[in-house]
């Protein structure tokens, strides 16, 4: 965690150096570079308390009811290691294939900022928790070879340098201004129900080799990150409500180059997809800087979704002096082997291994998993089947109809205001005859505008199928009563053109009868007459 | 009602379970001390006769419905006002934190309240605990009772002035380099610094994490010792505070009182003695050593060559840990503001604040902290001084293979007059020379009385390994056995 650049309201610098600099086109900086890039992840612990106190670790309550002496910095104060985030943290190293420390110490990084009770942050220093993993990422889609060979999906491993633990901060709502953002803002308030929640940072090795793939590469560990950890159960792992935070390190070496290109941390990512598109963006950025003839800042910059660029914040070449030092309010952390033996073997099942068991199970080519994978559908599809559908059909809806509303509102799928069970139940009454396609994508819809649980959905929008034959015979009669001589091609034995009598019943129900009773009701008529 | 000023904790503890006084009237009496002078010794920052009444006429309710009272019950005890206390106003004496009345008590204040001890209010010190003789409180220096003109010590120099002048028969202290031995010393009365970890330090406001200790002062050995065992003990709200069984140290006192030291090695610290101590101070103590071999004692000189180096060790690691320690000091969310015009910069506002609020020592102890701790320096500042802080460790477990405690003065003078030495920080950081190695290493350390110096008090210093506290209260009973009359009787009459 660092701090923004300035305590008071202060516009965001512009780029000075790099303003009139147009961005190279992706092509172009892969042509002439070959990127490095690292991510840095924070993961918000879903313990029952915080880090060092009793507080409630809850999301979303009214701001300041969760806190105490401990997370508000009184004086006389101490802080408590909560054994449950301590855990969780050795399972997330686990996972991820790390070494566990058998002692080690938190430390101070001290700096002024009123989201910080203490103005100082408990943190990890140069003694982490866990450290020297990896995690190996499967890319999706495939990629054709110049000889136009399809090569299968393949894999890269991302080394972890550390993982370690921390307490977040409060939160800062700045007042009065346009954005809710401190420019412009008349003043700020502050919510510590969000100081002292344990925290977890992730960070990788610089992902050296990855070309043209690096933006991908960066979202394909974000996400298999996220679904590993989700695995574990110690985290919702939520990038939109900022459970999952992931800052970008990208940088440039011109090929042939011996040494790398000075780096940025990109923040403000707050999607798998943005993930991604901060790679890319800031990779032409600063291949357009680069071709100016100009040097790259070391500096963090802020993503922005609506633009997809990134904008220069503070500069690391001014930055702070953390001034870190051993805790001296907590002992030392010193997991016995045994304990750590233990969640070693409480770990659910490796990722990869899981990973291959459910294409299996679920019939899949590496090409369709890859894409799964992609969509971060892994869980979703998992939970769906689990609800009671079939994986064909889960998979449909996912990376069908419901990708493609994601995609349109911008939003991880998971963002989705639509639970797995929910998918299932509108399967259901597909699979009962009760919707049919469209009508099934109508409840989808409501479920998605908070119209409730999709039985409630298709009863308040009425939806369901009409196939009561009272009901479709006055409407088949009047279809034929109005298309006299379709009715009459029938009857001379063109069956075919029954087609044309079903879509003008279905037109007048609104889509909602039966086709198949549709059918039926013209033909008896049709030939008894 | 005088009379009971003079009496011990364990005397009066004894009158209010018998019946024979009430916790109410030992109370009232003590507050009449303390309105008839603390004019002239300004040992209270805050005194809450109302609450102490209140406590004490509960402490009198359970007597009268048959209660077994615990063994200081109805006893009135003086809180030093770095110790948070629930709804009554703690300052650390210090500008930053005037009318901050905290949420919550300190942990030793919970375990004061549960065994029934009265608090009679808020003792003075220097700010945020730093310094050694109260002259760097918001509020004035304390003043010692043998002598108006002179400090009583500090940092706890109210509390050792409250106990001395018969305000209060115990008081509560904070030792991170000497803060309850020193003042103890120059005031004629006893005070402990336990092992680090022996007494919770959830509710003092922190100074130096590492190194700061609460710790009890009394007239007695034995009373010390009894307010020893009601704050000590593991507490799990403060993680460095020891899991382990607290050393039966009012047993202790009491086998040492029989005045037979047959069995026991003391080891004198030879390189605690010399240049800049005074001749008193030296003779006072060679005395006494003499009289505790007389007790059957064997005593033996103890080199302990990495001593000398505590002092630049301590005004390291010390400031370090405090320039962290007092950052949330930043008008946010309590104290001072200072400058917020609705237009001045966040910056400004901590600034302005943090530079009106603290004063030159603290300040000074930030800087040099922030300073230790910054890039490019932590390893020649922080990181060498936790080396010899290690040394320092090693020289003790070395010192204790060959004896059971180690002695020597509590201070190299005896209380000085205020006003001159302020100016020179220098000079006053010398004053902790022999109370240091015990802070850095975390071992427990009295400071009982043993003579005399020009007419002023001296103290005798005893170290003893981690978490045993009782060989301290043995060998210092054994020293107010060995002497003709206590030496605070040798006091003037306030």
């Amino acid at each position: 965690m660092h701090p923004p650049s300035s305590m008071t309201p202060v516009a965001p610098q512009p780029d000075a150096a790099t303003a009139p600099i147009a961005p190279r086109s992706f092509d172009q900086v892969i042509a002439s570079y070959q990127p490095v890039i690292g991510l840095e992840t924070h993961i918000e612990l879903g313990t029952r308390t915080k880090m060092f106190c009793g507080c409630a670790a809850a999301f979303g309550d009214e701001p300041n009811t969760n806190i105490c002496p401990v997370c508000l910095g009184l004086p006389g104060a101490l802080p408590v290691a909560n054994a449950a985030a301590v855990e969780s943290a050795i399972l997330i190293g686990l996972a991820l294939n790390c070494s566990i420390a058998s002692w080690c110490r938190f430390a101070r990084k001290n700096y002024f900022y009123p989201d910080m009770p203490k103005n100082f942050q408990i943190s990890q220093y140069d003694e982490p928790l866990c450290f020297d993993g990896w995690l190996d990422v499967r890319l999706p889609g495939d990629s054709v070879d110049i000889d136009g060979n399809v090569e299968q999906p393949s894999s890269v491993r991302i080394e972890i340098e550390r993982v370690h633990m921390e307490e977040d901060t409060g939160k800062s709502l700045h007042v009065g201004g346009a954005t809710g953002r401190i420019h412009g803002a008349t003043h700020s308030l502050v919510d510590y129900n969000r100081a002292g929640i344990p925290l977890v940072e992730i960070v990788t090795k610089p992902i050296t080799g990855t070309g043209e793939r690096a933006p991908e590469v960066a979202r394909a560990y974000a996400t298999q990150l996220r679904d590993v950890i989700r695995a574990l159960g110690v985290s919702d792992v939520r990038m939109e409500q900022g459970s999952m935070r992931c800052d970008v390190n990208t940088s440039l070496q011109p090929i042939g180059a011996s040494e790398w290109g000075t780096r940025t941390e990109t923040k403000n990512v707050n999607s798998l997809r943005s993930v991604e598109r901060a790679v890319r963006s800031e990779m032409c950025r600063q291949a357009g800087v680069l071709d100016a003839g100009i040097r790259i800042v070391q500096e963090t910059r802020h993503f922005h979704e609506d633009t997809g660029q990134t904008t220069s914040g503070r500069s690391k070449e001014e930055a702070t002096d953390y001034r870190y030092f051993p805790e001296p309010d907590l002992v030392p952390l010193a997991p016995e082997t045994a304990w750590v033996d233990s969640l070693r073997e409480r770990l659910p099942e490796l990722s990869a291994e899981k990973l291959a068991r459910l294409q299996t199970e679920w019939g899949l080519t590496d090409k369709d998993m890859a894409a799964v994978l992609g969509a971060g559908a892994v869980q979703l599809i998992a939970a769906t089947i689990a609800a009671g559908a079939t994986a064909e059909v889960a998979r449909k809806w996912w990376l069908g109809e419901l990708a493609r509303r994601a995609n349109a509102d911008g939003v991880e799928l998971e963002g989705l205001a639509i639970t797995p069970k929910q998918v299932a139940e509108v399967q259901q009454l597909v699979d009962r005859g009760s919707l049919n396609d469209k009508l099934a994508r109508q409840a989808i819809e409501g479920v998605l505008a908070g119209e409730g649980e999709p039985g409630q959905v298709v009863a308040a929008r009425g939806l369901e199928v009409v196939s009561d034959t009272d009901t479709l015979g006055a409407a088949v009669d009047a279809a034929i009563a109005a298309n006299a001589e379709v009715a009459q091609k029938v009857r001379d034995g063109k069956v075919a053109a029954a087609g044309a009598l079903v879509g003008a019943v279905m037109k007048t129900t609104k889509g909602q009868a039966d086709a198949q009773t549709v059918c039926t009701l013209i033909l008896e008529r049709l030939s008894a007459s | 009602m005088t009379e009971f000023i003079k009496l011990s904790a364990a005397e009066l503890a004894g009158l209010v379970a018998d019946g024979t006084a009430s916790a109410r009237d030992i109370t009232q009496a003590h507050l009449d001390r303390i309105t008839s002078t603390d004019e002239r010794l300004n040992a209270f920052v805050t005194v809450d006769a109302e609450g102490a009444l209140a406590t004490a006429d509960a402490v009198d309710a359970r007597r009268a419905a048959g209660e077994q009272l615990p063994p200081l019950a109805g006893v009135p005890i003086a809180v030093k006002d770095i110790v948070v206390t629930n709804g009554i106003e703690t300052t650390a004496a210090s500008k930053i934190l005037r009318g901050w009345i905290p949420p919550y008590d300190a942990t030793i204040v919970t375990k004061l309240r549960a065994a029934g001890l009265v608090p009679l209010g808020k003792t003075n010190l220097d700010e945020f605990a730093m310094g050694s003789s109260t002259e760097n409180s918001a509020f004035g220096p304390s003043r010692n009772p043998w002598d108006l003109a002179r400090t009583p010590g500090g940092s706890s120099g109210g509390s050792s002035a409250a106990v001395a002048a018969y305000q209060a028969p115990l008081a509560i202290g904070t030792d991170t380099g000497g803060s309850i031995r020193q003042p103890a010393s120059l005031t004629g009365i006893v005070g402990h610094k336990p092992t680090y970890g022996g007494v919770s330090r959830s509710g003092l406001i922190a100074y130096a994490s590492s190194l700061d200790q609460a710790g009890p002062f009394g007239r007695t050995v034995l009373d010390a010792a009894l307010l020893h065992e009601v704050i000590a003990g593991h507490d799990p709200a403060d993680s460095t505070s020891l899991d382990l069984p607290v050393p039966l140290v009012a047993d202790a006192a009491r086998i040492g009182a029989a005045g037979d030291l047959t069995g026991m090695t003391i080891g004198v610290v030879s390189n605690l003695s010399g240049e800049g101590y005074e001749p008193g101070v030296v003779s006072a103590i060679a005395a006494t050593v003499a009289q505790l071999e007389q007790m059957g004692a064997k005593v033996v000189e103890c080199p302990c060559p990495h001593f000398d180096y505590a002092l630049a060790a301590y005004y390291l690691i010390a400031p370090s840990e405090c320039s962290s320690n007092l950052a949330r000091f930043d008008a946010m969310r309590y104290g001072l503001r200072v400058g917020d015009d609705r237009q001045a910069s966040l910056e400004a506002v901590m600034a302005g604040t943090r530079d009106a609020g603290f004063g030159a020592e603290v300040k000074r102890r930030i800087i040099i902290g922030t300073y230790a701790l910054s890039a490019g320096y932590y390893d020649a500042y922080y990181g060498q001084a936790q080396k010899v802080r290690t040394l320092i460790s090693r020289d003790f477990i070395t010192a204790f293979s060959g004896c059971d405690v180690l002695v020597s003065p509590t201070s190299p003078i005896v209380a000085f007059e205020l006003g001159p030495r302020a100016e020179d920080p220098m000079a006053m950081y010398a004053v902790d020379l022999c109370t240091l190695p015990a802070s850095l290493a975390g071992v427990p350390a009295i400071s009982v009385p043993c003579g005399l110096s020009d007419g002023l008090p001296v103290g005798l210093q005893i170290m003893a390994p981690v978490l045993a506290d009782d060989r301290c209260y043995r060998v210092a009973a054994a020293v107010e056995a060995s002497l003709n009359s206590p030496v605070l009787a040798a006091a003037p009459q306030l």
